[in-house]
């Protein structure tokens, strides 16, 4: 090929389209609207809460029943300083995450190891379908009371709902990756001498990855839901048994206070595991507006 | 058995079931022969059947009638002689261009170190070694071929079956891609099944080229290409003998053409 050095310097832009001018203003723009984003979240969000302390405080709406946001800070502060009656609040929180990790580790890796073999193999998965499908249509709050009978007022009652809100979940996006595996690529391993476990492992559960961590996403809340409807059905500790227990005392401003809680573990819970997503999937194309 | 054909397939046919569970016929009678180190083009009108016949030589599929042998042994399962480029992209996205061409050897048992020495060799010879780190994404559609022929060339395949494997690349690069391939081939001696739509570029490559009729596919003509190698793919095209033979067989491909057009109308 040819090349002809170009002279830039004898090139003359119109005023201010130089190519370090252009790339000036559209970093300027970009910070721009951020800063401007950012700065109607915080707008809304300080009106919203203006709004229900104003509404609470002049009668609009019950406080009794509604609380406000001072009072939910200082009781959710009073919490972290003095727990419970029964245990610090540090206790509680960490009872009910236990109960959510167990059963969402347990459950997203049985749910992966059973979608992978059913995905696998067409009769095994023909055969199962119709109980699979009965199975999914259980409301998974109704087994609560069940497991409590079963499994006692600890831990593993809990463990066990949590398990089965996330189970089902990743187990049928697990399934559905596999069967979406591309015949093209499989082809090519097998070409390329691949058995069928190498098969499995480098190309199967690898292009169904992007679908086992979108369930992942969102089955950590669903074992958060699991571990709290336990908590309410019947407990000693966890949150789910703060929040009961407040209501016994009509003491609102600590039900919502466990609810900020909780949204904050969640949060940070989604915010690890898009971290973790996004270094085992360097290899996909970066997707446009994020 | 050095006089053994490397691919025979007799009188082959092969039948499908549609979605609504009707047999139809892909592949009549179908017989073709090539020899070690042949080149073979298929030509023949869209979705005739050209792919089925790769198929069947992989062992990928069976055939419902008729014999496929290759190196004169009926194909029974996944022959490791053979190598095979595909028309979609099958480079595995979330493995970088070194550990998708270090593949082969790897599923085949091979020592890691001995694999990886021969992955950089093959990068080098298909020019990418700078983009051992890169992911399939970043690069063009020219150098993901690349990939995949190192991929496929790292298992020393005596039978290389190639599905279209050039149709979705521009002119410019599809003519720098036969050039790099013919070179690979050229160094390899294996024998060749290349599947294309594109008649000049089937006359440009094959030894052979084979026109295949409008489904069920059979073959309907043989025309053996007399243009002496090294051929300089971005110049025989020009060439008075290449014009000649390319408007010969085209007057039998058009016909195929035009009755397959009229049957999907």
């Amino acid at each position: 090929m040819n090349s002809v050095a170009v002279d830039d310097s004898d090139f003359v832009y119109a005023p201010g389209t130089s190519d370090a001018e252009i790339e000036a203003a559209a970093m300027e723009a970009a910070l721009r609207h951020r800063r401007l984003v950012i700065g109607w979240r915080l707008g809304i969000l300080v009106v919203l809460l203006g709004l229900w302390e104003v509404a609470a405080r002049t009668g609009v709406i019950d406080a009794f029943f509604y609380s406000y946001p001072t009072a939910i800070a200082a009781r959710l502060w009073e919490l972290i300083l003095e727990g419970t009656d029964e245990a610090s609040l540090w206790y509680h929180l960490w009872l009910t995450m236990e109960e959510a990790i167990i059963g969402f580790v347990a459950g997203s890796a049985l749910g992966i190891l059973a979608g992978v073999a059913l995905g696998r193999n067409k009769l095994a998965a023909d055969i199962c379908a119709p109980y699979i499908k009965t199975l999914n249509a259980i409301p998974r709050v109704v087994l609560a009371p069940i497991f409590i009978l079963l499994l006692g007022f600890g831990l593993w009652s809990k463990v066990a709902l949590a398990f089965i809100m996330v189970f089902f979940v990743v187990f049928s996006n697990a399934f559905q990756g596999v069967r979406e595996a591309d015949r093209a690529m499989i082809a090519n391993a097998q070409i390329l001498g691949a058995r069928p476990w190498a098969v499995t492992t480098a190309v199967i559960i690898p292009s169904a990855m992007s679908w086992i961590f979108a369930s992942l996403h969102i089955s950590f809340s669903f074992a958060i839901v699991g571990a709290i409807v336990g908590e309410f059905v019947g407990a000693r500790y966890g949150i789910g048994f703060l929040i009961q227990e407040a209501r016994g005392v009509h003491d609102t401003a600590a039900m919502y206070a466990a609810i900020v809680l909780i949204v904050v573990v969640v949060l940070t819970a989604e915010w690890v595991m898009t971290r973790i997503e996004n270094r085992l999937a360097r290899w996909r194309p970066p997707v446009q507006g994020h | 058995m050095p006089d053994t054909p490397a691919i025979e397939l007799v009188n082959v046919s092969r039948r499908f079931l549609s979605p609504d569970g009707h047999a139809f016929s892909t592949l009549k009678d179908f017989t073709l022969t090539v020899k070690r180190g042949e080149f073979v083009a298929l030509v023949g009108p869209t979705g005739c059947g050209k792919s089925t016949t790769l198929n069947l030589i992989t062992g990928l599929g069976h055939p419902s009638s008729g014999q496929v042998r290759v190196f004169g042994k009926p194909v029974s399962g996944i022959d490791p002689r053979i190598g095979f480029t595909f028309q979609a992209d099958a480079l595995f996205p979330w493995r970088n261009v070194l550990d998708n061409v270090v593949a082969g050897p790897l599923f085949r048992g091979r020592p890691k170190a001995e694999s990886y020495d021969k992955a950089r060799d093959w990068l080098a010879r298909v020019g990418l070694t700078a983009f051992e780190r890169h992911y399939p994404h970043q690069l063009s559609g020219g150098m993901r071929k690349r990939v995949a022929l190192a991929q496929t060339f790292i298992n020393n395949p005596e039978i290389l079956l190639m599905d279209e494997p050039f149709s979705a690349l521009d002119v410019q690069t599809r003519v720098l891609m036969h050039e790099e391939l013919l070179q690979l081939w050229s160094e390899t001696g294996a024998a060749v099944v290349f599947v294309t739509h594109d008649l000049e570029e089937a006359i440009a490559l094959a030894d052979t080229v084979y026109v295949l009729t409008a489904r069920p596919a059979t073959v309907k003509s043989v025309h053996p290409i007399d243009i002496p190698r090294p051929r300089v793919i971005s110049e025989v095209r020009y060439e008075e003998h290449f014009i000649a033979i390319s408007r010969r067989i085209w007057a039998d491909l058009k016909q195929e053409v035009q009755m397959s057009t009229l049957a999907a109308a």
